[in-house]
């Protein structure tokens, strides 16, 4: 049985018991245990079922390479779907649950799979349930997804916080095995700044477990002289439970730190996730012992020799009573010998060498250790776990010399280095064939942004497995034993998350699928929550047999970021809810607030659409807002109105190049619209432009356009016209901006005292500074709803008291404010366009009978030449009318207008469509503006409109102006 | 991620502080040019794998365009220099020659450029 | 070809399977052709097969530099979808969606073609009218789409947060016979009817040059030496660049790295494909239980299959704030691809300079769902030399004219 050993234990303090649970049975651990070590020492060898055939799974390794032990941990808005195990630290109150059965982890009905697996090889499911053709959305796929997955969903948001961080070093090393944290020390010798991470919570790596000698001193006392002279330098940042998840480019290193994973609830952050930027990044991650491939290899019991060592040595468990050792290198028998030093029953090693003749071996033999020597396991027996292993020789196919009983096989393929780090920004891999085992190539590594080398690697990453600098050599072993027959082989687990056989890959390349990458992607093979750190290399293996290839030729799957599974909600960090974006707050947003303004997004801004009152649905309230803005006054925030200001000597030329019509003339004091186009040609940004004096323009933008255009008029001068005396300022933020309109508008500005407002003194398309209420204004005389209309900007920091003022001196003149629904309402009342809604990115200004706004008299302005191209310039083109409906009702928003016949698509041909479409409360009825082909000289024909019932709206042309054709009401 | 030089305020700017522009060097063709000129400037592209010269503006920084020379195949930045020039620095040009012999492209939209 | 079906499967069981034929031939080349497809991913292949299958034209070499389907058909994230609001754009979508779902029948091989519903969110008022607009257009396009209310959002899938405090969803564009497939097997079932009508897929054989003589292609030299042939179809998504120069002409397309990520997988929970496109992500969760995710493209031209990792970022934000309950899941593996961008971000299928040359190319970020369509679109263009329908108006001589088949119009992105 698998149970707690009554001494031992380097990294589990005894004194302090920890209670959790497993599939609701309490358990009892220590501090310091992994998860997977404590549920060993309750026994618990069998902890879930596997993906395809929903087999049996036991614990197989003990550390990030797991493919099996994947638990539910914690629950409700703490559940961690397919959590693994053996990198879980133990803490108190621990709730973790098996995956992937149902009813339950011992009795599971889709183990029916397992028996049917012979039905089921790699890709079966391309090959089949493609009869009937609704068969596969209605009763296939549903069946096969929820047999599929693993852990359970989530169905609650996360319960923690995430944070991120940046560093900055000059050398990152990964892993603080003994190779890494020479090279650190080594590092921070030559005065550079280092950060050392390492994935568990402990430094030291493999070499403690293996209590080997370092520089000629015990590896415990070697550590702790390290450790304290590494933790006095300034110069050496430390963190452990932090996995270097990728290395990107220009080094960029992405490292998850798992703060609070094992005392969750404490109030830190779960995760701290590091954006390192490094000079160089010293991989020293180690290597990952690979499983044999022999039948019975996934059994719960056989686990990697390096693995189970470790939970004798490191936590004081023992997995089994009686383990059976069988390896091709010389490193299990250091799981043989430390077995028998804790007392426990090693009936054999089998070695499928021919001959064990090391120190490692001889020393087992000396220990009593029965050696069988090139020969292997033919067959473990179990079900649920392990109860005795079939030997045979290595060289044969498998007929059995022998069974011996016993409750564990420890496992050892050989060991990979971890090349992850290396890889994942083009690092080259060779193949040693004396380890047999892909390694770095330095003479091909990752590349920095100068060209240099990025990643070095140390220790048994670099393929150096024998910290005493010999060379270690491992005959390659793929399959166990070497002419097992196919009733063997289709026993054999490569992944035994992904439940992939060497049956199965042998298959993929008898069907062709040859290269690597096909026959990943037709097994499954590597594609599981480990990512075929246990597999890849076994199946490369198998593949380049099976091509009479060799593995070098066949080649590796592209390594991925990242190395091991990373939390997203790591990722996504701090950013959720009100603040997932930086939230743009104009000085009159808390007031809007408590007015109960509806707001809507408008870029990272927050505008309020409407002031919906009590009992009000939102059209009513625009209803009202624009009647009382036509009938009284209105005061819209303006705010977000872009601002830019162009000052210079060259300041007019430049502007006349930007705008389709000439701003270099107009005079000081005055404003006038302008339009924007890109260089297509297609109309990009509209607004007022005020000249302020001889050299200075402020140029009014969009409220989404503000920093586009800034970006655009530096792109010109920066990149095209850099000779040219112009400077510019987005001065959008530092300017409120109130729209005060209405027939009362000028009454509630004179009320509020200060600078003459009068027609005369500030005649239409004009600006003036001057004060207001005491306030510093600059008003200007401009209208975008037909109305009497000022709009004044104060300095931002007066925006509120300001905006205050007005509405409370407009109380006298029954002002209310209005939000961009009333103004959309205003604006398409008179005919006015909207960038974004009679705009798209393909109309030109010709498109929208904007001519009046096109000098004809420039040789150049941006976009006059893609104007000229004959798409654009041809007479066909959709242009602007108004529509009214036939009965009053409002057209469709998005509507097309219907032409007659289909094209050769059998699409049906149109000839136009609505671009804005409203119930005008002004007029009583529905109102529209649209495209339509020659439409300025089809007025009064009536067009039909479609809606997506198919049926139609009858429409009659118009002008676009529906409202106060002669804009008196304006010009008061 | 990459991370480019500014050759104005000389911060080494991670790439989440920069803004992409694409090709460099383009002639600007406006009115009374060839509709093969326009089209040209508008849309060929030399999208080349290997020695690319592009736009950058250290858009959350000091806001200026630059200018950069780097490998579309391997990240490697050759160098940065200001946009205000009509053609790459020569010190830029030998350092590409020397990292990259068999580099013929050259740095002009028409493919030119590499004396 | 042996017929692939549930008899078959039992029939080797009983053999343990040691009697499956290759899916495809690995042939050396032959001298000449009478038609060579470069590129032998989705688009490439299908352009064979209906060269084949549409046109009787089976003399036909398909070249790869790599191995087939290793492009972006084996890196995208699969979804499937029609409800473009541009008329051609919507043409060749929808017939290759439609091709797609009688696919795996046509093929005889199962590429698990899901109509299990596409919703595009609109999360601001301007999103609102953008997807009105294309419901419009679809309804007249004869494409199966509806806007759908908030509430309806939430049923389709209850996972995903309608009331979020800064983009609450205010409706959704739904394609319910939008879907997904499995990418691999559709590259792999054109494999294996391309080589079952006689046609050469040669693999690890990478394009050196064009030849051509008085303005006509008359084959390519590659790493396996030189090929004749009498049409030349340029399918190599990402490298169109490259090969067009070796043909004497430019193109208007950067390159750029597109991401996308898979996490964990887990227990279905999210059975319809989700787009949001004010924050920018979308979601979908495969057969295996993978939340598959895309998100935006890099900026800059980009030829290593690395992106920048900030994208990652981003999409990952916008989809926590989305679908609040995948924060506790973890991102198992993250890879890019190069896609083609054209200056309007629409595909090109055309003629070429070269008279008997024609390239297809240009798919940017949106190209897997429209591999059958794209196929059958380009196989008629080089069966008779002159486009159909489908691909006229996305000929490479509309930039020219300024005749844009603009997407970006409509509030959505092209994914």
């Amino acid at each position: 049985m698998s149970t707690r050993l009554a001494k031992g234990g380097r990294l589990i303090n005894r004194t302090a018991p920890v209670e959790f649970s497993f599939n609701g049975k309490k358990m009892k651990g220590f501090q310091g245990d992994s998860l997977a070590a404590a549920l060993l020492a309750n026994d618990q060898v069998m902890v879930g079922r596997s993906f395809k055939y929903h087999r049996p799974r036991g614990i197989v390794a003990a550390g990030p390479e797991e493919p099996n032990a994947l638990v539910n941990l914690g629950t409700g808005a703490r559940l961690e779907p397919n959590q693994r195990t053996t990198t879980t630290e133990l803490f108190s109150g621990l709730e973790a649950t098996s995956q992937n059965h149902w009813p339950s982890l011992s009795f599971d009905v889709g183990v029916i799979n397992n028996y049917a697996s012979r039905f089921m090889p790699a890709g079966f499911y391309y090959k089949t349930f493609m009869h009937p053709r609704p068969f596969w959305k209605h009763v296939f796929e549903p069946v096969i997804r929820r047999a599929a997955g693993l852990g359970k969903a989530p169905t609650q948001g996360d319960a923690d916080r995430y944070e991120q961080a940046y560093a900055f070093c000059d050398v990152l090393v990964v892993g603080a095995g003994i190779a890494g944290l020479k090279a650190a020390k080594s590092a921070a010798d030559a005065g550079q700044r280092v950060i050392l991470v390492e994935q568990t919570p402990v430094l030291g790596g493999r070499a403690p477990v293996d209590d080997t000698e370092v520089d000629g001193k015990p590896v415990e006392a070697w550590l702790s002289a390290m450790e304290a002279d590494l933790a006095a330098r300034d110069n050496v940042t430390i963190r452990v439970r932090t996995v270097a998840a990728g290395v990107y480019d220009h080094g960029y290193v992405l490292a998850d730190e798992r703060v609070a994973d094992h005392t969750p609830g404490d109030g830190r952050p779960k995760h701290r996730l590091w954006r390192i930027r490094t000079a160089k990044v010293i991989n020293a991650a180690g290597a990952i012992e690979r499983p044999l491939s022999f039948a019975g290899n996934d059994i719960p019991g056989v686990m990697l020799a390096g693995a189970l060592r470790d939970y004798v040595v490191n936590y004081g468990v023992s997995p089994g009573d009686r383990t059976v050792v069988v390896t091709n290198n010389d490193s299990a028998y250091q799981t043989a010998l430390a077995l028998k030093a804790a007392g426990l029953d090693v009936p054999a090693v089998l070695d499928a060498r021919a001959s064990a003749t090391g120190a490692l071996p001889e020393a087992a033999r000396k220990a009593g250790i029965r050696v069988i020597t090139g020969h292997g396991i033919a067959k473990v027996k179990g079900g649920k776990r392990v109860t005795g292993v079939s030997v045979c020789a290595q060289a044969g196919e498998g007929s059995v010399t022998e069974e011996i009983g016993c409750d564990a096989v420890a496992m050892s393929g050989g060991w990979s280095p971890v090349v992850h780090l290396w890889s994942h920004c083009g690092g080259k891999l060779n193949w040693d064939d004396t380890i047999s085992a892909f390694v770095p190539d330095p003479t091909r590594p990752p590349l920095n942004h100068d060209g240099s080398a990025m990643v070095e690697v140390v220790g048994a990453a670099s393929g150096d497995l024998d910290l005493s600098g010999k060379p270690s050599t491992i005959p390659p072993v793929w399959v166990m034993p070497q002419g097992a027959p196919i009733k063997l082989r289709s026993k054999m687990w490569l992944d035994y998350q992904n439940d992939v056989k060497v049956s199965d890959v042998q298959l993929a390349a008898r069907e062709g699928y040859m290269s690597v990458e096909h026959t990943k992607r037709y097994t499954t093979l590597g594609m599981a929550t480990d990512q075929g750190k246990l597999s890849n290399i076994n199946g490369l293996a198998i593949l380049a047999d099976s091509l009479g290839s060799e593995i070098p030729q066949v080649g590796t799957t592209t390594f991925r970021p990242p190395y091991t599974p990373v939390t997203i909600g790591a990722l996504a960090g701090e950013s959720r809810g009100d603040i997932f974006q930086p939230l743009r707050r104009t000085p009159m947003h808390e007031a809007h607030e408590k007015a109960g303004a509806y707001f809507e997004p408008v870029g990272l801004w927050r505008r309020p659409y409407c002031f919906p009152r009590a009992g009000e649905t939102h059209e009513q309230a625009v209803h009202r807002e624009v009647n009382n803005t036509r009938n009284n006054v209105g005061l819209l925030d303006a705010s977000t109105l872009g601002k830019i200001i162009v000052k210079g000597p060259d300041a007019g030329k430049f502007l006349d190049m930007l705008y389709t019509g000439v701003m270099s003339t107009l005079p000081v004091g005055k404003c006038r619209y302008g339009l924007m186009c890109n260089e297509q040609g297609f109309l990009s940004d509209d607004g007022v432009v005020a000249r302020i004096d001889e050299d200075t323009w402020l140029c009014h933008t969009t409220s989404g356009g503000a920093d586009r255009i800034h970006g655009w008029m530096e792109d010109w001068l920066q990149c095209e016209w850099w000779d040219w005396k112009v400077f510019t300022a987005n001065v959008t933020e530092q300017y409120a901006q109130v729209a005060v309109v209405g027939p009362n508008a000028r009454k509630l500005l004179e009320s509020l005292g200060g600078m003459d407002v009068s027609k005369e003194a500030l005649p239409f398309m004009q600006w003036a500074d001057g004060t207001l209420a005491g306030f510093p204004v600059r008003v200007y005389r401009i209208s975008f709803s037909g109305e009497l209309s000022y709009e004044i900007a104060v300095p931002a920091s007066h925006g509120a008291a300001f905006w205050e003022a007005c509405t409370k001196a407009g109380k006298a003149f029954d002002a209310m404010p209005y939000g961009t629904e009333g103004l959309h309402v205003l604006r398409a009342e008179k005919g006015f366009i909207m960038i974004g809604d009679e705009t798209d990115g393909t109309v030109i200004p010709q498109d929208l009978g904007l001519d009046w706004a096109i000098s004809k008299k420039k040789a150049d302005y941006l976009g006059k030449r893609g104007q000229d191209r004959s798409y654009l310039a041809s007479p066909d083109r959709w242009k602007l009318v108004g529509f009214e409906t036939l009965d009053g009702s409002v057209i469709p928003d998005g509507s097309y207008i219907i032409a007659s016949g289909t094209n050769a698509n059998g699409q049906r041909n149109t000839q136009g469509r609505v671009t804005s479409t409203y119930y005008s409360p002004t007029l009583k009825r529905g109102i529209a503006m649209g495209l339509l082909k020659h439409g300025p000289t089809r007025m009064g024909e009536v067009v039909e409109f479609n809606t997506v019932k198919g049926g139609t709206v009858k429409a009659k042309v118009r002008d676009t102006v529906f409202f106060d054709k002669d804009g008196e009401k304006q010009n008061v | 991620m990459l991370t480019l030089e500014c050759p104005y305020c000389g911060v080494k700017a991670d790439e989440t502080e920069l803004a992409p522009g694409y090709e460099a060097h383009l002639k600007r063709f406006g009115p009374g040019s060839s509709p093969e000129e326009f089209e040209a400037y508008m849309f060929a592209r030399k999208n080349p794998k290997g020695v690319h010269f592009e736009r950058w503006r250290h858009a959350y920084g000091c806001g200026k365009w630059f200018l950069a020379a780097r490998c579309t195949a391997t990240l490697e930045v050759f160098g940065t220099y200001p946009a205000q020039v009509s053609e790459p620095p020569a010190d830029i040009i030998k350092k590409i020659q020397a990292r990259r012999p068999e580099w013929k492209s050259g740095w002009q939209p028409d493919g030119k450029g590499t004396k | 070809m042996k017929r692939y079906s549930v008899f078959a499967i039992a029939r080797e069981a009983l053999r343990y399977h040691s009697g499956w034929e290759k899916a495809w031939r690995s042939p050396e080349p032959k001298a000449q052709y009478d038609a060579i497809v470069v590129g032998a991913g989705g688009h490439g292949l299908a352009t064979a097969y209906y060269l084949g299958k549409n046109h009787g034209i089976t003399n036909v070499a398909i070249i790869e530099k790599g191995w087939l389907g290793g492009g972006n058909t084996g890196r995208n994230t699969t979804i499937i979808r029609s409800n473009y609001l541009q008329d051609s754009s919507a043409a060749i979508y929808e017939k290759a969606r439609s091709l797609y779902e009688t696919m795996s029948q046509d093929l005889n091989y199962n590429v698990m073609f899901s109509p299990r519903g596409v919703m595009m969110l609109a999360q601001t008022h301007h999103e609102v009218r953008g997807y009105l607009r294309t419901a419009h257009a679809n309804a007249l396009q004869g494409i199966a789409t509806e806007f759908i209310t908030p509430q309806r959002v939430k049923e389709l899938c209850p996972i995903l947060n309608i009331d979020g405090p800064r983009y609450p969803v205010l409706g959704a564009l739904w394609q319910p016979r939008g879907g997904t497939g499995r990418h691999d097997a559709v590259a792999w079932g054109y494999a294996r009817a391309c080589s079952a009508m006689g046609m050469d897929i040669i693999q690890n054989c990478e394009v050196k040059g064009v030849r051509s003589e008085n303005g006509q292609v008359t084959g390519v030299d590659t790493t396996k030496g030189f090929i004749g042939t009498k049409k030349l179809g340029m399918v190599v998504a990402g490298h169109s660049g490259q090969l067009a120069e070796m043909a004497g002409f430019r193109l208007p397309i950067e390159a750029v790295a597109l991401q996308a990520l898979v996490s964990e997988p887990i227990k279905p929970c999210m059975d319809v494909v989700v787009m949001a496109n004010t924050v920018h992500g979308y979601m979908s969760q495969s057969d295996k239980g993978e939340m598959v995710i895309g998100g935006g493209t890099d900026g800059f031209n980009n030829y290593t299959q690395r992106g920048s990792f900030h994208h990652i970022e981003e999409t990952l934000r916008a989809l926590v704030e989305t679908f609040p309950i995948i924060s506790r899941l973890k991102m198992l593996r993250q890879w890019g691809g190069i896609v083609d961008m054209t200056g309007d971000r629409s595909p090109i299928i055309s003629k070429t300079p070269l008279g008997n040359c024609f390239i297809n190319c240009g798919w940017g970020t949106g190209g897997f769902k429209a591999i059958p369509g794209s196929g059958w679109a380009m196989a008629e263009l080089m069966a008779k030399g002159e486009p159909g329908p489908l691909a006229e108006a996305f000929n490479m001589w509309r930039f020219k004219e300024g005749q844009f088949i603009d997407e970006s119009v409509a509030a959505g992105v092209a994914h």
